[in-house]
Formats: structure tokens, C-alpha cells, sequence
């Protein structure tokens, strides 16, 4: 380990409290600190300053010093060095830590400053916070309860902008709720790399909107209604279904990619209204992909498996566990197991295998990654995988285009369907996947009997002797190691369908009448994990930060990882060459 | 006391008889010899002389150009930019327009003296979208004087080489403030800079370093680098050397640009004996000095207080004729020399319809960018329309200078200043004119009055 280097430290003065910050921090991180907070709409933490709100000035000043001897000016009445006040107020997002800076939030001039701006960006602003989708959400709301003045005195017709302006398919514009921050274009440039907002016309009349012929339909669109500070951006997909007051937060993992974005998941009894990323500086800064954020819906899907079925009928969980019993006596067993399945479910799945002295397989899918925050390999949980002991290779990229246009490779079983070929696997058993799109054919899976744990119904389960219904991951808790080696948890967002037991119960059961006792709630389960993991060895599940740990990535160093770059991630050689130059 | 004679170093030709805008034309009366000697010189001396010469910017702020250049970053290896500023759009101020259609030669000197003096190898001349005639001009004279090696590569036989481009705007007042000026220049929406970081003469153009100085100001380094800057301290006052030129517009007998040494002459000669004095049967009631961003004074008031003489302090009690013209004075009793627009209203104007017009323009020509200027400046402004459309409330004037205070000092650029004085000095001034608008809107149009749309 490479420790990083320490920050030179210099020291400010907020509102007379005095903090060491690393060299450069603004003034609206700085305050953040000493939890003194500095309103703001233009500023945001991942993208360039422009300081255009005005909403964070503040005053500022600096020790004073005789410009001919160098030496601090005292000020007699306080037996300290006098601080020279700039009459100007300044931006503290654009006022960059430096020694002995001192600063006022709390003054007359700045309170002054904050409810003039406050009232500037009000008074065009139509007074639709009742039917706004914003509302809850809203900094202008928030701020205006802060600054704002609590009445108007503008007497005036307010500006008339375009109303409900389709951006792209997922971001709908209403102008005249627009600050003007520019955070939306800028981020479409800066970190989508995809420069399709701008401003038209001038002054109070500035219209944000899309270059003519443009859309905004890249696939981090949704960001810019994260970043929206009012309700100029709204999200197609979530605008008029909830109060966002409502909603109770979970925190999740994107489980795309092998990337692991931080999420929040927001339900209200039960269902699911929107995924939104969560701040980690080490994986996704704030962003996330808009395909991660409709993954909820699969909870909700048609196809749903909902109960345990035995040769095609509704059955109960003992007496399918019992078929599968009798399945794995017979011998010649092969376990599927997942990138997709949670590190706890993959330990599990290796004492399943373990105890029947099954072969494993894994299922590799792979596609193109975008560079930012979808990688190339699209299950979230290989790592997962070799750290659990599940596999020690990765698993071969399948050569058969998916039949959809996603353009996902998915493969990795050309051993598998060799083995039924000639007749030496009996039963398969799968972990949540769909064996079909992985590339055995109806024929092979005729050959065999198949125990199916999965979500959803497709070729498989069709087919399956036992098919045990699972959950999605917004339903259960557990870990996935992104493509970083860093572990992260995801929690449970919603309950499961009725009578659904947990995944963990479902592999525990079958390790069992496989012969291997395991136990099946999580902390237990982490007990055991810890014990024979090395890797995993100091955690529990409890005591997992929220941003993940990054683990030692040594023992897999030199394995053919298919992904390219991504944000906050670097394929290894690549960061070899790097170190090597 | 007479007013003193007119004193054209700028403005020595325009609207010379037979005087034109051929480099032909130029030669004859000499031109391009100061040239030719200042690149025989090393260019320190000639920054020198500008140091010493103490010359201010003629854009507006009033900035030491000598200070402006010394702050040029020359050793990150970046190449240096120079812009000539003609986005001469304060209303109010046509100074650039007659350099650059009458004597486009002296400009193209004086930037390439400026140019050799700060080792610039490329400078554009960024000139106003409304003035087309201008930008062909002075492509028209760059072409003459690339033929003649003045401009472009190793000129005059030298190893230095440069090149001018023009290039025009799209119409907008605010390129006319330096960074935004560089913004349109490099292909985006003119919206000024933060500063700190994007100070020009460290990250202008390009991120290189850049400096930027009005056309006049340009000419003004032509006429330091032929007479020495210890010369050009003579004219003018201490402090405010050189000559100014007025561009008298309004109610006055002769409207036009003059030019005189700055601080050598009053409003009140300006005004009385130069323009010939008010129209026939008006009175002056109100003159904005320096274009109409710059505070209004009041024909009647007083300015009292002490100010600097040599090394002494003197008491000064000025009525608005007594105010020299000069940086320095004008921003003493609260107003700017700003770019040497004079409006002068006489009596038959009314301030608030005035002052209705200015916050029109200034309305119209806010970035867009930053909140207090871009709500603030249309806010005032659709105040003073409504007022004049007969909805006039008494506590206007009371709203309005409340408005006008949250804008200056808390904006990106200096337009938050620009587009606020005029409505804080109109309402500071005249408040009681403000006051008493609804009354006397109410007051019926005379029978001959046409309809106003």
C-alpha cells in the first residue's frame, strides 16, 4: 500500500473558530467542516466554479502586515493582529483556503447579500411549489425559508420561458423555474462529455435548452436532474408519482456493472419510485448511470416468480428442498453459480458445491464499457467470487451475441454443455441464472434436471425440475466487491413477495440436505465468512462503512480482468505502466 | 475663464480636409516613423516610457496602462495576446468610432508599438458587431500596411513579426468588459470571468496571458513612444496626464468630440463655451460625465471637501461647472470620468422617462450570468417602464433605490456597478422628481401631443 500524500494543512478562521484545511479547500467546504453552512445553487463539489449564484458571498479578510517592515500589525484593543476586511463581498466557492484567511458568514453585509440574491431569483420564479415535483427537495424552497424575505414587492408581470420542454427521453424542462446555475451544462460537458446544453438569449431572459438537432439522451441525462438545485429538471420516469417527504432512503449498490455505484433506493410502502447515486469520492463521485435507475422495476415485472414449484407446480420450500435432495443423491451434480449473487450467497453456493462435490461454474457477461460508470464486465460480483473461493479463474467471455441489442456477451458454460453432452452431469443446479442465454441449448437442458433459484420465469425455469423464487437485490442485504476490490453493502429497500423466504434460507436449506450445516442470517453468516475468508477476516457485515472497503487485490493481480477504464478506476496494468514510468 | 484651446493628439487629423484612410494618405503625414524607431529600441524602454508617461486606460476604468502591462506573466513560456478593445458600446461615447474610420493607420501602430514593446506575436482587434463599416476599414488598412511590412512577419527587416486580426462581435455590450471580450473572442457566450483566477494578464485568452486595451489607449502609447513618456507628463495634470476626448451628445448648441488636455478643462466650459451652451430658451438641469453608466450630477448642486494639490490639501467647493475633467475629480465628487461621454438634459427632460431609457438598455444587455445584474437590471427596469406608462406608484422611487443597492459590488463584473448607478444617482438626485411622477403623469397631454403607440 502506497500511502497518499498528506495535504498541507493551512489554517482559516469561520466565524471566529479556527480549522486546519487542506491547502486550496473553498470557503463553502471549509465552513462545511466546522458545520457552519454557506447557501449555494451554482457551486457543486464535482464541477468547475463558476460562481454565478452569488448566493454564497461572504465577507473575507486577511492578518494585516506592515507592507515595509513584514511584520503583523497589532490591534491594540484586542491584543491580536488585525485582520484587513475587504469592503467587497466575496464568493466562497471561488475563495480558495490560504493562511490565516479569515471569514464571516453571519455578518450584516452577508445576510444583506443573501436575501438580495434571495429575492432576485424569486421574483421571476412562478409560485408553483404546490403542483412543483421539486417540492421537499428544493433549494430555492429551503433557502427562501432561510433568507427569503416572506413577502413580494415585485409588482410586475413575471418573465414568460417555455414550459414542460422534453430535453431527451428522460428529462423534461420547465424554464421558468430555472436558476440559471448552469450545473446541468456544465456537467453534460464536463463529466458526460456530451456538450448539448447551453443558454439562449440574455439577461433575466436566458433560456436554458438543447442545441438545435440535439437531445439530451446520453445516459447520465438523469444527473442533471439530481444536480438541478430547483425544479427545472425533472425526471420523466419519477415526476408526479411521490412526495419525495414520503420516501424512506436505503442504501443500495448499481448492480450493472462491475463498477458498484453508490445508491439510494426510495420506497414508500413497499414499492419503489426512484434510485438515485450516492456520494463515494473513491467510486462514483455523485453520479450514476440512468440504466441503473430503472433496475427497480424488475421487482414489479410480470414475469415474476412468486412461488415454489416442483415439476411445474406450486410445491412448498421443504418439499422442494427434499426433490432437490433426492436430485443431489443420485450424483453428477453441477452448480451455476453468479456474479450476480452477493458475496454471502456465493460463499454459500461454494459450501453447496463443497458438500457435493459439485463442479462451479460462473457466468460471464460482458459488454463495452462506457469509460465512466459502466464497465465492461456487467455483473457487479465476479470479484466476489474469487474472494469467496467460488471460482479461481475467471470465467470464459461467452462467444454468442445476446439476442437483444444491449450487446452483453453472456457465456462461460462451453464446459457445462460439453459435460451434458456426454453425459456425465446429471442435475445442474443454478443460481439466478438463466442457463438458455448463457448458451446450452433446449436439448442439453432437456438432458438434465435442473434446480432453479432465480427471479424471474424464463427458458430455465421453464424447464426446471425445482424452481426456487429469490429476490431481487432492493429486497435483501448483503455485498458485492466492485471491479476496485472494494466491498460494499446494499441493504434491504422493500420486503419481498409473500411467503418468499430469504435467498440465504433457501442455499442454507440445500447446503444442509446437501449435507454442509451453514447458517443463514447475515451476521451469523459473517461470523463464518470471517473465519474462513483471510480477505474478509477483521469485518462483520454490521461494521462495513457505508463507502466500502477496499481489500487486497494481490492474490488475483494477475488475472485477464475485461475492464477498461473507468471513473476512479484504472485496469491494473495500465497503473503498472504508470508506476513503472 | 475662457476655456483653453483644443489640443488633438488623438484626434490630429479627423475631419482634416483631404484626409483619408489609405496608408498612402498616412505616410504623407509621417506615419509609421515611430514605428520604424521603436523597433530599433529594446522593448523594456518602451514599457518604460509608458510607466512614466502615467497613462490611464481610455475605456472606462481609468487603469494605469503601464501597471496593466506590468502584471503580464512573462515567464510561464505562454505566448502574450494583445486585444484592442473596440467594442466601444457605452451609450453616450463615439471616440473609437472616428479613430477607425478616419486614421485606421495610427491605430495599427499603435498597436504594433504595443505589441513589439510586450513581445505579442498576435493581436486581434475585437470591434463591434454594429460597426461593419469600421471592421472593413480596418481590415482594408491591416492589408495595406502587411503590403508595406509594417504588419506580419519580420517587419520593417527586423526578426520580429506580428500579426492583427479583426475580428467582430455579435453585438453586445458586455464583450466591451475584458473577459468577456475574451470569451466571445474565443467562440463562447460573452459572460465574464471570475477573477480571482481568470485575471488576463496571467490566464486571458486562451489561458495565456493577454492584455487588453482600448483603441484610444493604443493611440495614446503611439504618441508616448514618439515623444517620450516624460513628455507626455507635461500634458494634461499630475496624475491625469495626457488629453481626453469628450464626446458631447444631448442638449447642448454644438454636440460633437473634443479634445483637450485631461483636467484642463471644466464641465462648464465644456459645456458653455466649447458646446456653445444650452438650446435656446432651456437651462441645463443634469449632465452624466463619463457615459451613462457613470452617476448623474445635478446642474445647482455642490461639491464640497478637500483635495490634494501638489503635496497640499485645499478646500474645494465646485458647483457641476467647476468640475475639471479628469479621472481624478470626477471620481472625488462621486461620479467617473468613465470613456468621455457627456449626456447633458436640459430642462424639458423628465428623469424618470430618462432613467427608463438607460435601464432599457442595460435591461437588454446583462449576460445573463449572474443573479443580482441579470433580476436586478431588468427588475429596475420594468419598474421605470411601468412608471411611464402612467402606473406609477409613490413608493417607486423608495423600491427602486432598493433594488439598485442590492446589485454593485456582489456581481461578477463591473456591469452590476454599471447598470445600478444610474438608477441609485437618478433617484439620489432627483428623488423628489420620482416622487411626484404620479401626480404628474396624471396631468393631461397637451392637445398637439401624438399617441405614444
Amino acid at each position: 500500500m502506497i500511502a497518499p500524500p498528506k495535504p498541507e494543512l493551512v489554517t482559516v478562521n469561520i466565524d471566529g473558530r479556527e480549522i486546519a484545511v487542506p491547502k486550496g479547500t473553498n470557503v463553502i467546504e471549509a465552513a462545511r467542516l466546522v458545520g457552519v453552512d454557506v447557501p449555494h445553487y451554482c457551486y457543486h463539489p464535482k464541477l468547475t466554479v463558476v460562481g454565478n449564484c452569488r448566493m454564497c458571498l461572504i465577507e473575507m479578510g486577511m492578518p494585516a502586515v506592515d507592507p515595509a517592515t513584514k511584520t503583523p500589525i497589532i490591534d491594540p484593543a484586542t491584543g491580536k493582529q488585525k485582520i484587513n476586511w475587504i469592503p467587497r463581498p466575496q464568493i466562497g466557492c471561488g475563495t480558495n483556503a490560504s493562511p490565516g484567511l479569515h471569514i464571516r458568514t453571519t455578518s450584516p453585509l452577508v445576510k444583506d447579500c443573501r436575501e438580495g440574491v434571495m429575492e432576485f431569483l424569486l421574483i421571476n420564479h412562478p409560485l408553483d411549489c404546490p403542483i412543483c415535483d421539486q417540492a421537499g427537495e428544493c433549494k430555492l424552497q429551503e433557502q427562501a425559508t432561510g433568507y427569503g424575505r416572506g413577502y413580494s414587492r415585485f409588482v410586475e408581470q413575471k418573465n414568460v420561458k417555455p414550459k414542460r420542454t422534453l430535453l431527451g427521453p428522460r428529462v423534461m424542462l420547465d424554464d421558468e423555474r430555472c436558476v440559471l446555475c448552469s450545473r446541468c451544462i456544465r456537467f453534460s460537458k464536463e463529466i458526460a462529455h456530451d456538450d448539448v446544453l447551453g443558454f439562449i438569449d440574455r439577461g433575466s431572459h436566458s433560456t436554458l435548452t438543447c442545441y438545435p438537432g440535439k437531445k439530451l439522451e446520453n445516459n447520465y441525462s438523469l444527473n442533471t436532474v439530481d444536480i438541478c438545485p430547483v425544479g427545472a429538471l425533472t425526471s420523466t420516469d419519477f415526476r408526479f408519482k411521490m412526495r419525495v417527504w414520503f420516501l424512506k432512503q436505503t442504501n443500495s449498490i448499481d448492480a450493472e456493472s462491475s463498477v458498484g455505484a453508490n445508491t439510494v433506493v426510495w420506497s414508500r410502502e413497499g414499492a419503489i419510485y426512484r434510485i438515485t447515486p450516492r456520494r463515494n469520492d473513491d467510486v462514483n463521485d455523485t453520479w450514476m448511470a440512468d440504466t441503473g435507475r430503472v433496475l427497480y422495476k424488475q421487482v414489479r415485472a410480470d414475469n415474476r416468480l412468486a412461488a415454489v414449484k416442483v415439476g411445474g407446480n406450486d410445491s412448498g420450500l421443504d418439499i422442494a428442498v427434499n426433490t432437490a435432495a433426492e436430485l443431489f443423491k443420485a450424483g453428477g451434480v453441477v452448480v451455476v453459480g453468479s456474479g450476480r449473487s452477493s458475496v454471502e450467497e456465493q460463499f454459500l453456493t461454494k459450501k453447496l458445491a463443497a458438500a457435493l462435490k459439485a463442479s462451479t461454474h460462473l457466468v460471464s457477461r460482458v459488454g463495452e464499457g462506457d469509460k465512466l460508470l459502466v464497465s465492461a464486465d456487467r455483473n457487479p460480483n465476479v470479484r466476489g467470487a474469487l474472494v469467496t473461493g467460488l471460482i479461481a479463474a475467471l470465467p470464459a467471455a461467452g462467444d454468442v451475441a445476446a439476442p437483444s441489442a444491449s450487446a452483453i456477451r453472456i457465456g462461460g458454460l462451453a464446459a457445462l454443455a460439453a459435460d451434458i453432452d456426454s453425459g456425465k452431469v446429471k442435475t445442474v443446479v443454478s443460481i439466478g441464472e438463466d442457463l438458455a442465454e448463457a448458451g446450452l441449448t433446449a436439448a442439453q437442458l432437456a438432458k438434465v434436471a435442473i434446480v432453479y433459484l432465480g427471479t424471474h420465469a424464463n427458458a430455465t425455469s421453464a424447464a426446471a425440475r425445482v424452481v426456487f423464487p429469490t429476490l431481487t437485490i432492493f429486497e435483501k442485504s448483503g455485498t458485492f466487491v466492485n471491479q476496485q476490490f472494494r466491498i460494499q453493502k446494499f441493504l434491504k429497500a422493500v420486503p419481498g413477495p409473500t411467503g418468499l423466504p430469504d435467498d440465504l434460507v433457501v442455499l442454507a436449506k440445500l447446503a444442509s440436505a446437501a449435507g454442509s450445516s451453514v447458517p443463514s442470517e447475515i451476521n451469523a453468516l459473517w461470523k463464518l465468512i470471517a473465519a474462513e475468508i483471510p480477505a474478509l477476516g477483521t469485518m462483520t457485515f454490521a461494521n462495513l462503512p457505508e463507502t466500502g472497503l477496499l481489500l487486497d487485490a494481490t492474490p488475483w493481480s494477475g488475472l485477464p480482468f475485461v475492464e477498461g477504464e473507468t471513473l476512479h478506476y484504472k485496469p491494473a496494468k495500465a497503473a503498472q505502466l504508470v508506476v513503472g514510468s | 475663464m475662457p476655456a483653453p484651446a483644443q489640443r488633438r493628439l488623438i484626434f490630429a487629423h479627423i475631419d482634416e480636409p483631404g484626409y483619408t484612410n489609405d496608408l498612402a494618405c498616412y505616410l504623407r503625414h509621417g506615419g509609421y516613423e515611430v514605428l520604424k524607431k521603436a523597433v530599433t529600441r529594446k522593448p523594456e524602454e518602451l514599457i518604460d516610457e509608458v510607466k512614466k508617461s502615467g497613462l490611464r486606460g481610455r475605456g472606462g476604468a481609468g487603469f494605469p496602462c503601464g501597471v496593466k502591462w506590468g502584471l503580464v506573466d512573462r515567464k510561464s513560456g505562454k505566448p502574450i495576446y494583445l486585444i484592442v478593445n473596440a467594442d466601444e458600446s457605452e451609450p453616450g461615447t463615439f471616440k473609437d468610432r472616428y479613430i477607425m474610420h478616419q486614421d485606421p493607420h495610427q491605430l495599427i501602430e499603435g498597436t504594433m508599438i504595443s505589441c513589439f514593446a510586450n513581445n505579442v506575436k498576435q493581436a486581434y482587434i475585437y470591434i463591434r458587431g454594429e460597426m461593419p463599416h469600421g471592421a472593413r476599414i480596418l481590415e482594408k488598412a491591416i492589408a495595406e500596411a502587411r503590403a508595406a511590412n509594417f504588419v506580419g512577419p519580420n517587419i520593417l527587416g527586423t526578426s520580429y513579426s506580428c500579426e492583427i486580426f479583426v475580428h467582430r462581435g455579435a453585438g453586445a455590450y458586455i464583450c466591451g468588459e475584458e473577459t468577456g471580450l475574451i470569451e466571445s473572442l474565443e467562440g463562447k457566450r460573452a459572460n465574464p470571468r471570475i477573477k480571482p483566477p481568470y485575471f488576463p494578464a496571467v490566464l486571458g485568452l486562451y489561458q495565456c496571458p493577454t492584455i487588453v486595451n482600448n483603441v484610444e489607449t493604443l493611440c495614446h502609447v503611439k504618441y508616448i513612444a514618439e515623444h517620450g513618456g516624460e513628455a507626455y507628463t507635461k500634458i494634461g495634470t499630475p496624475g491625469n496626464t495626457g488629453t481626453r476626448i469628450f464626446c458631447v451628445s444631448g442638449h447642448v448648441q454644438r454636440p460633437g468630440y473634443y479634445e483637450f488636455e485631461a483636467g484642463r478643462i471644466t464641465l462648464g466650459q465644456l459645456l458653455n463655451e466649447v458646446c456653445g451652451g444650452p438650446l435656446p430658451g432651456r437651462t441645463f438641469k443634469a449632465v452624466i460625465p463619463g457615459g451613462s453608466s457613470a452617476k448623474i450630477m445635478r446642474f445647482g448642486e455642490r461639491y464640497k471637501g478637500k483635495r490634494k494639490v501638489g503635496a497640499e490639501m485645499v478646500d474645494y467647493d465646485w458647483g457641476v461647472e467647476d468640475v475639471p475633467m479628469d479621472f481624478d475629480s470626477l471620481a472625488m465628487i462621486g461620479t467617473m470620468g468613465g470613456s468621455g461621454g457627456v449626456i447633458v438634459m436640459d430642462d424639458s427632460v423628465n428623469m424618470v422617462e430618462a432613467l427608463a431609457n438607460i435601464n432599457a438598455f442595460y435591461s437588454h444587455e446583462s449576460c445573463g450570468q449572474c443573479t443580482p445584474c441579470r433580476e436586478g437590471a431588468l427588475w429596475m427596469k420594468k419598474i421605470t417602464t411601468r412608471m411611464v406608462h402612467g402606473h406609477a406608484r409613490p413608493e417607486d422611487a423608495a423600491l427602486l433605490k432598493s433594488v439598485a443597492d442590492q446589485i454593485p459590488g456582489r456581481t461578477i463584473c463591473a456591469f452590476g456597478e454599471a447598470c445600478s448607478w444610474p438608477t441609485q444617482s437618478f433617484i439620489a438626485k432627483f428623488g423628489d422628481e420620482f416622487k411626484q411622477y404620479p401626480e404628474a403623469k396624471k396631468t393631461a397631454k397637451p392637445a398637439d401631443a401624438p399617441a405614444l403607440i
